[in-house]
């Protein structure tokens, strides 16, 4: 048969493994900025800008989808071509597909800072950007698939499909998790509320982890080990059976994030369960990665590319081993809303995803540049630090999160808390988030040199943009004819695909009139909020209060204790977003109305430490300085009468003079006191928000049937 | 809770997806060979300095 001649397109490549790079400095730059403010809350500057609860939100998004997104299309569309025999699909697309990304990012490192985020962890992106994701994904699947049908080498290798399974699947979760109201062009409320909105919320989050930072990685170990190593996957065949079951399996876990909420006890045991059941896929693929290296131990002695991607697998082994039995209703008791958790994924972030990346881009600019690596004692260095980093990063905050979890938990013989007061557990653990720093500008240190590594790897050698290989076609088996054949022939199955079909349309339309009947109340005594309450929550959105706090008492004695009444799930109904948080830097809220004067509360957030000395909150003063978003009132009222909150009709029109009546009020109550504060600033509508907080169900609870 | 129905129907869309995908792959022969894939992959890159130095290194 005549061979084909034709090239790879490396140029793309190049474009992604930049960016991988420099996104990856800013993410981790970003990172030990918040890390150090967290025991200096004085380096927000006294501006929103720069303060921790709206950088936190940016650190993540620039790491996963930045630094991460990055990585798999740098790694991707380096392995495609050559897993395909064919050159891209389209230049033209790779190049949408790239600036879009971009654009993406920058975007997101704009609108974050500046306060404008949905509140729903790594999904904080407003819809406009929420629009050019689904966009730019939807290139990069074209350049995906239709590379496949160009392909000239029959077999798709086991790369490929991880691939495959990460393009369909984060196409659905992004779009089912994204669908909101637009009431301006930065603000939309998303349709679900309250537990609904949580639980949508972490089956998208929970298979965000499995599906942007899990099987795309695993795609490119399946590709860049062996290479690196110069020897086949341990085992092809467990390579196949660990893919299509970790696949299986992963979509089923999410509920293991809301355990002990509102969730109903069955959802959260099909969580528990199927988490479990991951290990098995999970340590397939590590043990697969591992034993690949099989007699190839002296490599990993010599090659720096090897000893990173043998720690991300042993990383990544140690994160889903972890994963399951933080799954488990005890362990989870103790663990969530702790630094455990953050720990937990930074074992995934720093190790797995970090160190692979790592690996990936030392063995691939030296062939992209056709030239060796310029220094080998510097990757080396880069590995030590990096490895020294992620220990000092991971062990520091182990100890945080179960020294504050037991504190939290301990009681006195008498049955009261040892430590009633929150900041005590606060300083105890402040040692640990030092160190964590510490850890955090030693991984950054490593990358740094890193980065210069590869541009002095790259300066030395000759770009080759073009790679020329050859191959046989492809025969064709009228594969066209075959399949439509294949439906022709076989009624039943046609009718089942249609079906199939016309439910997924049914039940795209029918989702959001579906969800706001469900949102009637169940308890009798919680009522939407007011105007004013309702802008201070969207402050409290702004500010990124929920980074920190939480609004969801678990059924604990000790939590009890400590907050009050546990949660229901009533009490969310008209909560678009919900917002129970995920981690407690500081106290939960739920229950924190009335339980102190206004007048305190404009204290805290000018200076926290003015009501609790050594707290690590950052200061807010500019509340009292900035106006809040009048005008838009009317709008948020009728959208959210849109999504189902009963506020009567024509509500909107006198929205706007009951927010004028309590915001005097309060504002009247703070000069009273001294402060002169006018009553159109943000600091009286958060503080109307929290005065109202988990109210309703104290004064009496009704349930109504 | 009816969001726990639709997010299971989306989850069921996703595993049906998966399930056809894999049937398919089974039925055109995809993993009729388990052994040279792994071998083929290896074998691409020819033009490549490094490639070459790799291969002395191991040859000795």
């Amino acid at each position: 048969m005549q061979l084909e001649t034709f090239k790879y397109d490396n140029t793309i490549v190049r474009k992604f493994t930049i960016a991988t790079a420099v996104w990856g400095i800013v993410g981790m730059l970003v990172g030990v900025f918040i890390a150090t403010q967290l025991f200096v809350p004085a380096l927000n500057l006294g501006i929103p800008y720069t303060t921790f609860s709206r950088l936190r939100p940016l650190h993540t998004n620039a790491v996963i989808f930045a630094f991460v997104g990055n990585g798999i299309f740098m790694g991707f569309y380096y392995m495609i071509q050559r897993l395909c025999k064919a050159r891209i699909f389209s230049d033209l697309l790779s190049n949408i597909h790239f600036w879009g990304w971009q654009l993406i990012i920058v975007s997101a490192a704009i609108t974050l800072p500046l306060g404008y985020t949905t509140s729903k962890e790594y999904a904080e992106l407003e819809w406009p950007i929420d629009i050019m994701i689904t966009i730019i994904w939807v290139v990069f699947g074209i350049n995906l698939i239709g590379t496949l049908m160009k392909r000239r080498e029959k077999h798709m290798y086991v790369a490929i499909w991880f691939m495959i399974a990460t393009f369909v699947t984060v196409a659905i979760l992004h779009i089912v998790n994204s669908i909101e109201l637009p009431v301006s062009f930065w603000k939309s409320y998303p349709v679900y509320a309250g537990v609904q909105d949580a639980l949508v919320q972490w089956w998208y989050g929970h298979n965000a982890v499995a599906f942007f930072l899990t099987t795309p990685y695993l795609g490119l170990m399946y590709y860049y080990l062996p290479k690196a190593a110069n020897r086949p996957v341990y085992s092809y065949r467990l390579s196949i059976i660990h893919f299509w079951s970790l696949i299986f399996i992963y979509i089923w876990a999410g509920p293991h994030h809301l355990l002990y909420s509102a969730l109903p006890d069955w959802a959260q045991s099909l969580g528990t369960v199927f988490s479990i059941m991951l290990i098995a896929p999970s340590w397939g693929g590590m043990l697969n990665g591992l034993l690949t290296l099989r007699g190839a131990w002296d490599k990993v002695r010599e090659d720096p590319v090897l000893k990173f991607m043998v720690v991300a697998i042993t990383a990544y082994g140690m994160a889903t081993f972890e994963g399951p039995m933080l799954a488990l209703k005890n362990v989870n008791a103790v663990a969530h809303f702790t630094d455990w958790i953050i720990a937990h994924v930074h074992v995934g972030a720093l190790g797995w995803n970090g160190f692979l990346t790592f690996g990936i881009l030392y063995w691939l600019v030296p062939r992209l540049y056709n030239t060796k690596l310029y220094s080998k004692k510097l990757a080396n260095f880069h590995f030590w630090i990096g490895f020294l980093g992620i220990v000092f990063y991971v062990v520091a905050l182990y100890w945080a999160g179960l020294t504050q979890s037991l504190m939290w938990k301990q009681f006195t013989p008498e049955g009261t808390l040892q430590y009633p007061n929150f900041l005590e557990t606060v300083l105890q653990i402040l040692p640990m988030y030092m160190i964590r720093a510490v850890g955090g500008a030693l991984y950054l240190t490593g990358a740094l040199v890193m980065v210069y590594n590869l541009v002095k790897t790259a300066k030395q050698g000759t770009f080759i943009r073009e790679e020329e290989a050859q191959a046989a076609p492809l025969i064709k088996e009228t594969s066209e004819k075959k399949s439509h054949h294949w439906l022709e022939s076989r009624p039943i199955q046609f009718m089942i695909l249609s079906l199939v079909a016309v439910l997924i349309g049914g039940v795209v339309e029918m989702i959001p009139t579906f969800l706001i009947k469900t949102n009637i109340p169940t308890i009798a005594a919680v009522k939407p909020y007011t105007p004013l309450e309702l802008q201070g929550r969207d402050v409290y959105i702004e500010s990124g209060c929920n980074t920190c706090h939480s609004q969801l008492v678990r059924p604990f004695r000790s939590e009890t204790e400590r907050y009050g009444e546990y949660s229901k799930a009533g009490e969310y109904v008209y909560d678009h977003p919900f917002l129970w948080g995920s981690k407690r830097i500081g106290p939960d809220l739920l229950r924190v109305g009335k339980k102190y004067p206004n007048l305190w509360h404009y204290h805290h957030l000018i200076d926290p430490r003015r009501m609790s000395p050594g707290s690590i909150m950052p200061p807010f003063p500019w509340l009292e300085k900035v106006d809040i978003d009048v005008a838009s009132t009317p709008v948020k009222i009728s959208a959210m009468r849109s999504l189902g909150v009963p506020y009567p009709p024509g509500y909107e029109n006198q929205a706007t003079n009951d927010l004028w009546k309590q915001a005097n009020e309060i504002a009247l109550d703070l000069q009273k006191s001294g402060i002169p504060i006018e009553s159109n600033k943000q600091m009286i509508a958060l503080i109307a928000y929290l005065q109202r907080l988990g109210t309703d169900i104290k004064a009496k609870e009704q349930v109504v049937k | 809770m009816s969001v726990v129905a639709v997010l299971i129907g989306f989850s069921l869309l996703v595993a049906t997806g998966f399930l056809v995908a894999f049937l398919w792959a089974v039925k055109s022969g995809q993993y009729d060979d388990k052994q040279t894939p792994a071998i083929r992959m290896l074998m691409d890159d020819k033009n490549s300095n490094v490639k070459e130095n790799e291969n002395h290194e191991e040859k000795s």
